[in-house]
Formats: structure tokens, sequence, C-alpha cells
């Protein structure tokens, strides 16, 4: 890769996937920068949910497309069969396009991934809750009602939670498919701070449709049209001067 | 020409609601009949003693032993049937989800055998005991009416836990959740009402099924101490007392029909306020 | 992955152990199937090794004591009482179910519902004891004279008559499931031609999920096939072939329900019974797997 000098936290090699007869992701390679924000933009149906999801090996749990090609994340690819999926997973929290709570109480939605890990006693359990709440500006709207269902919430609300809830058990990196889509201004606005507090410490990659979205956020873009990845660089480049027509045509809002 | 269709219309939007209104009569004659003719019988010593002198001939005593046979039955049976419909349904949902072509054929099979009758399901039983050598008692009879709601309950549950999206089971995955741990924290809770108007269904079957207990389950005028004891149930209580000539002992039948009718109305109220109530987490 | 402790391995090795016991159990529950199947069939062995099938199927005579062991009367007297709640059950459940899809307003169908459920609950013993009080008596003092007969009302008109009213409610739960699945669309396009709301009904509803009303017919014809209690109350138990709605009969059920008592004290009675019950079963599955499978076909159409 060429003139970049940052740390690469995930690299992809020669990724392809294919789903019975279509071929949805077409050999994609690139390396995402350790402890930034990138951004994966591109028009509906071009294979960024797809991408995503192969980062945490979501797409197991559909009808089994085929995988080829590698994803290396701190020096292991993860689609080698000796890589425990769950300890995968753990290293990387979602934020899906619409928020799904857990069937639980707003405190256990947070409290799950920390006692699946094994973490005990009720005073550590209460510690973690309200710290992450707090870490996703939540704490102080849901301290008195903990113990309510969480999807009595507002889908805004219930974001945040996922958002407490992903980083509760101790991610490196975060991914968002298009988190703020169904959010309303507000929210939206709080969980782009967020990110932009979070990227000093996490490994972001979040898709979005909204190039707006995209500068407000993002350090690092990469472009995708019809399941290849055409360009990808820092973001004011790509915003501002890409190299490749359809990025171009994209960006001018001629192809969509 | 044109007005024969008009005519067709007005009298098929007469009858339609005649023929609904006679499906509704049905419902309230039997109910009327099995409440008249139980009230008649149905006293303080009916629901608190056992038969005295023999069930077939006795004139004093109540039907406690069907009463008391048959809860310990249904639950029995549901408790079984619960414990191994649980880990499949889990299993179909969870583990299988996604590939529907095999469960498809999985879900082919429980209907069928929740179409197979329950008096099948008894000689099957039957079967099945004279293989052991076991004797007509509770447990043959817990055996086979498990045996015979498992399908019921299977397939509830089934179509609730079907409904639970793909997006939450992912969300559980990405916290680094196991399938197993995912099955049984968030799934189970999903459905929890599912559960419930499973377990409550197959509750009102098996207690109110006779024929696959007629040949496993045994009769008796007496409490059961053991599983290993025969046991009265309520429907068996109907079907022998219903034929004897002494008009006490046939009182006895029809109060265990109301008795019966009764449990079969609470659980029918219950499950209908549960799946209005239960949906808390969705 | 750097930490891999000890604990997790723990849960993973869990996982997978889960899996594989889950997997065990669901297979031997859907092979619950077979194992009825061969359960029956090992036990009816050795009546059916020692004469003819066609005896048995086809001949009349009953005669346990004698050694005879004909079915005839039985598969007949089955099919009869099946047959005659069928189509008692036929007409009121299309009328109801067409009702209460397109024409009933929510509040009509929010008050039926739950009669259906409450019916589709009630156990087969309390359908046989009603049938004692009301349907039998009633058959005996009003309708058996209409046809110039004598009977005292235990006749294969009551098993139909109690036994419909037991399948009502799955057939109209079908049928409602099924009318669910033709597009609205397709009704309006009728309706915007200016068809009446009944002719609509008939050219596009029926036309449209006519597997599926059958389906749900032949639903409930297999689950009448096996019903036991209720219509060994009502149908007076005779092993003759009936010749009118007004004769006794004996069904398949009813045979084997009346008799386990003493089957294990006349030599290949047991036997017979399970071979009995493996009839019965037998039909049951045929027609129960082809309606099945059809209204499986709906539903993927659907999706
Ligand atoms: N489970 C699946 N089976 C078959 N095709 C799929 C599946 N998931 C996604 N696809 C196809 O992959 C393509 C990319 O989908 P996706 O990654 O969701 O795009 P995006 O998120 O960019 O809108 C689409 O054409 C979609 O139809
Ligand atoms: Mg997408």
């Amino acid at each position: 890769m060429s003139d970049n000098n940052f740390k690469t936290h995930i690299s992809v090699q020669n990724l392809n996937v294919h789903y019975g007869k279509n071929h949805i992701l077409k050999n994609i390679n690139i390396d995402i920068p350790d402890k930034k924000l990138t951004a994966i933009i591109g028009p509906s149906g071009c294979g960024k949910t797809t991408l995503l999801k192969s980062f945490n090996r979501l797409l197991d749990t559909s009808q089994s497309p085929m995988v080829t090609g590698k994803v290396v994340v701190n020096g292991e690819n993860i689609f080698d069969p000796k890589v425990e999926i769950t300890h995968l997973r753990k290293k990387m929290g979602l934020l899906s396009q619409r928020p799904y709570p857990l069937p639980m109480s707003i405190y256990d939605n947070v409290a799950y991934g920390p006692k699946i890990h094994g973490l005990r006693g009720k005073k550590n359990i209460d510690e973690i809750v309200e710290h992450y709440l707090r870490k996703a500006s939540l704490w102080e709207e849901v301290k008195d009602r903990l113990h309510t269902p969480a999807v009595r919430l507002s889908i805004g609300q219930q974001q945040r939670l996922c958002m407490a809830r992903g980083l509760a058990v101790e991610p490196d990196i975060i991914l968002g498919d298009e988190p703020t889509s169904a959010l309303d201004p507000h929210s939206t606005q709080s969980i782009e701070a967020m990110f932009n507090s979070l990227k000093e410490n996490y490994t972001i990659i979040v898709v979005t449709h909204i190039l707006r979205q995209a500068r407000r956020i993002a350090d690092y873009i990469m472009f995708m049209y019809m399941g290849e990845l055409i360009e990808h660089g820092p973001a004011e480049q790509i915003l501002d001067d890409p190299k490749e027509k359809m990025t171009k045509e994209y960006i001018q809002g001629i192809i969509s | 020409m044109k007005k024969l269709r008009f005519i067709e219309e007005k009298i098929f939007r007469i009858i339609m609601p005649l023929a609904t209104s006679l499906i509704l009569l049905s419902l309230v004659l039997i109910i009327y009949t099995i409440v008249t003719k139980g009230m008649a019988s149905l006293s303080w010593s009916m629901i608190t003693e056992t038969p005295k002198g023999g069930f077939y001939m006795g004139k004093e005593g109540g039907v406690l032993n069907a009463i008391i046979g048959s809860i310990l039955l249904a639950c029995g049976a549901v408790l079984i049937a619960v414990i191994i419909s649980i880990p499949i349904v889990l299993y179909m949902n969870v583990y299988q989800r996604g590939n529907t072509k095999m469960m498809n054929l999985v879900r082919l099979c429980f209907d069928v055998l929740w179409g197979i009758p329950s008096i099948v399901y008894g000689a099957f039983g039957f079967t099945i005991m004279l293989y052991f050598g076991m004797k007509t008692s509770l447990l043959a009879g817990i055996i086979t009416v498990s045996l015979f709601i498992l399908p019921v309950i299977i397939r509830t549950m089934d179509e609730v836990f079907k409904t639970v999206p793909k997006e939450l089971l992912d969300a559980s995955y990405s916290l680094g959740a196991t399938k197993f741990e995912t099955a049984f924290k968030v799934v189970i809770r999903y459905g929890f009402s599912g559960l419930m108007t499973a377990i409550l269904i197959a509750f009102g079957r098996g207690i109110g099924d006779a024929a696959s207990v007629l040949f496993t389950a045994g009769y008796s005028d007496s409490i059961p101490t053991s599983l290993n004891e025969p046991v009265a149930t309520l429907p068996l209580a109907i079907f022998f007392q219903l034929g004897t000539p002494i008009p006490e002992v046939k009182g006895r039948a029809y109060a265990s029909a109301l008795i019966l009718t009764i449990f079969i109305m609470v659980i029918s109220i219950i499950s209908r306020y549960i799946t209005k109530r239960f949906n808390r987490y969705k | 992955m750097e930490t891999k402790s000890k604990v997790s391995y723990y849960r993973v090795n869990k996982n997978r152990y889960a899996k594989n016991g889950m997997m065990v159990l669901t297979i031997l529950a859907c092979s619950l199937i077979v194992l009825i199947v061969v359960g029956l069939t090992i036990r009816s062995a050795p009546i059916l090794f020692s004469r003819p099938l066609s005896e048995l199927l086809f001949s009349t005579e009953w005669k346990p004591f004698k050694g005879q062991f004909g079915f005839a009367p039985f598969i007949v007297g089955t099919f009869a009482v099946t047959g005659v709640a069928v189509v008692i059950a036929v007409p009121l459940c299309l009328l109801t179910a067409i009702y209460l899809s397109e024409y009933a307003s929510s509040r009509v169908t929010r008050f039926v519902n739950p009669f259906i459920d409450v019916l589709s609950g009630i156990p087969s013993i309390i359908f046989g004891v009603w049938g004692i009080l009301l349907v039998v008596p009633f058959i005996s003092k009003y309708i058996a004279p209409l046809f110039n007969v004598s009977s005292n009302g235990y006749t294969v008109l009551a098993g139909g008559l109690v036994l419909s009213i037991m399948i009502f409610p799955i057939i109209i739960n079908v049928l409602l499931e099924v009318f669910k699945t033709v597009p609205n669309e397709m009704k309006d396009a009728s309706l915007s031609l200016g068809a009446t709301k009944w002719q609509t009904v008939k050219k596009v509803l029926l036309k449209r999920a006519l597997p599926g009303v059958i389906a749900a017919f032949v639903l409930g014809l297999s689950r009448a096939f096996g019903e036991t209690m209720a219509v060994l109350m009502v149908t007076g138990n005779v092993s003759k072939l009936p010749k009118s709605l007004m004769d006794p009969t004996y069904t398949l059920p009813s045979l084997i329900a009346n008799n386990y008592g003493e089957m294990l004290s006349i030599p290949m009675y047991d036997s017979a019974l399970l071979l009995a019950s493996l009839i019965l079963l037998m039909i049951i599955l045929f027609f129960n797997i082809i309606s099945r499978i059809i209204l499986v076909k709906i539903e993927r159409n659907y999706q």
C-alpha cells in the first residue's frame, strides 16, 4: 500500500465472497488504519454490510457463503479454522442499522457480555454497567430505571445502549453498519460525538451512505461499487480530490 | 340476469353469519349441558373425597383421586416434554437457523407426529410397557402422555421462536457469546410467552386426554403415593363411571366432566392473558 | 488472539457438546414416527403372518374367540363416521372461514376467535358426554322417526355429528391461514371490475386457495379418523357393516379403546388390536402427510 505511514490494524487480502452464483465481494485488498475512523461509502447493495460482517465472521450465521482470501487482525488470519470465533467477536463491537436491545433490562443488556466472559460479583458488575452507560452518555437518562426492559427506551437511547453494551466487552475495534440511519438528529449527533471521542482508543469502521456524515467523522474513507473496492485514502483526499472517475461521480451525486 | 348475482350476494351475507353462529352455538350447548348436569352433582365432598366402596358401585365419596391423578399425570408429562423440547426448539432456531430446507423437513415431522391420534400413542406406550415389563402406573401414563404432547409443545414454541430476528442473534454473537449462551440467555427470554403458551396448551391436552392413558395409567380409587402405582384421571373417571346404572356414580362422572371443563376454560383464559401480557421484553 | 483463558475454552466446549446433544435429541424426536411404526408392526407381526392380508382387511367376520379377525367393519365404520363429519363440516367451515376473513368486522372476529380457541381445547371425552346427553337422545327421538326407523340414537350419524364439531376449529384455523395467502390486490382487481363480493370470493379467493382448502379438509379428515373417546361413546359399537346413517357402527379407535382390557387373555387378540392401531396410523399418516405437503408448498409460494 502506497504512501501511508499509519499502523495497520486490519489487513484485508484478496477477499472474495460468493453467495451461490453471485459474486458479492470482488477481490478486496486494503489495510485499515489503527485507531482511526474508517468510513465505508458506496451505493446500497454494493457489499458494504457484507464486508463489515466478514470482519467479525457474522457471515457464518446466514446461508453459508463461500469466502476466500484473508482478513488479518493482529497478525492472525481470522478465517483460520484454529481461530476461536467468540474471541474474535469479543474484540469487535457491532452497531447495527437498527438497535436490537437484548430481551432483558437495561442493566442486564450491559452486564450480559461481561458476565458471559466471566465477570462475577455484583459490585464489579454495577461498576462496569455505570461506567459504560456513562461512556455512551446514557447514564443520566436511565439511572433511575436500570431494571426496566430495554425495549421501552426510545430508538436513539436504544442505539446508545447497544454502544454501551458493545464497549462493555472491551473490544479494540468498533464496527458500525449505518448506525445512525434510524435515529433522530439529536441521537445521531450524540453517536457521532461518541465516535469522535472513541477513535483515540479504538479502531472504528463505519458504513455510511451519508457523505456529510463521512466528512464529519471519517479519517479514512473507502469507496465501494458493485462489490469492488474502487478507491481508498485519507478522507479529505477522497472527498475533495478523488482519483477515480467513479468516485468523483458518486461524490457529485451522479451515481447513487 | 344482473339481479341474480345481487340476490346471491344477499343470500350468502345471511347464511355465512348463520353458519358461524351455529358453530358458536354448538360450543355454548356443550358447555351448557356439561355445566347444568355437573352442577347437580357437584358438592364439596365431590372434590375433597376419594370414592368410597368401589368406584363402580359405591355411592359415597368424590373424585379427588381423579383430580389429583390428572394433575400429577399432566404435570409430570409436561415437565418431561418441556425438558426434551426446549433444546430441540433452540437447536432448530439457533443452531440450524438459516438451514430452512432441513428445518422444514423437521417441522413436517413434528406436524405429522402432532397428527397421530392419542389412541395410537396409547397403543405405542403399551408396547413400550410390555417391552420393559412395566405395569400400568402413573409413570407409564406420564411417559405416554409426554410423548403425545411433545410435538404440541415443540411446534407451538417453534412458531414463536421462529420470529426471533436474526439481527438479535447477531447482536449477541458480536458480544462474543456462543450459540449456546445466545440460545439459553437471549432466545428463551425473547420467546418466553411462546414457552408459556406451549406449556399451557400441552397441559390442557395432557389433562383432557383419555385414549392415551387408557392402556397405560390403570385406574385406582386412591391417590397414588409412588410413580409405580396405578392412577385415576378425570377423563377416565368420566368414561368408567358413566357406564354404571347407579345414579350417584353417574353423578360423579358428570361432576368430573364439569371439573375437567373448568380446568380447560381456566387454562384457555390464562393463555389468552399471557399472549397479551407477556411480551414485556419484545 | 491473545487471551485464550481456560474459562472461555470451557464455554466453547460446552457449546460444542450442547450442539451435538441437541442434534441427537432432535433426530431422536423426529424418528419417533419410525419408532411408533416399527413398534406397532413388530407387535402386530404374529397376526399379519398368520393370515393373508386380504382376509384381515376385507373379511367382515370379527370373532376373536374363534380366531377370526376381519377388520372390514371397523375400517368401513371409521370411514363412514369420518365421512359424515366432513360432509357436515365442509359447508359450515367454509362459510364461517369466508365470513371471518372477508366479511366480518374486526369486532366480530375478535369475539368469535376465543370461541374457536376454546372449542379446540375441549377434550374428546367431554364431547362424548355431551353426545350421550344431547345428540343421542335427539337422534333417537326426532331424527330416527323422520326416516321411519327406530333407533336408540347410538348411530353413525351421532358419531359424525359429534366428530364434525370437534374438527371445526382445526379446519377453520387452517382455512383462515390459507385465505391470508391470497393477495388483496387480486381481490381488489376483481371488485373494481364490478364483481360482487361473493363473486370475488368464488372466482378469486376460492379458486386461488383451492389446494389449501382441500388440504384443510384433508387435515380435518385425518384428525377425525383418530378421534376416539367421543366416537366410542355415541356410535353403539356393533361390529357389523353399517347400512345407513341410522345404524350403529364400530370404528378402529373404538375397537382399540374398548377391548384393551381383555387383549392379553385371548390368543392373537393383542396382536389384532395393535394391528388395528397400525392400520389406523397408516390411514392417518397418508392423509396427514398429503395435507401437510400441500400446506408447506402454499406457504413457500406465499413467502
Ligand atoms: N444472505 C445473503 N444471501 C444472498 N445474497 C446476499 C445475502 N446478503 C447479501 N446479499 C447480496 O449481497 C449484495 C450486497 O449486500 P450488502 O452487503 O447488504 O450491501 P450494502 O450493505 O452495501 O447495501 C446484495 O446484492 C445482496 O443482495
Ligand atoms: Mg447494508
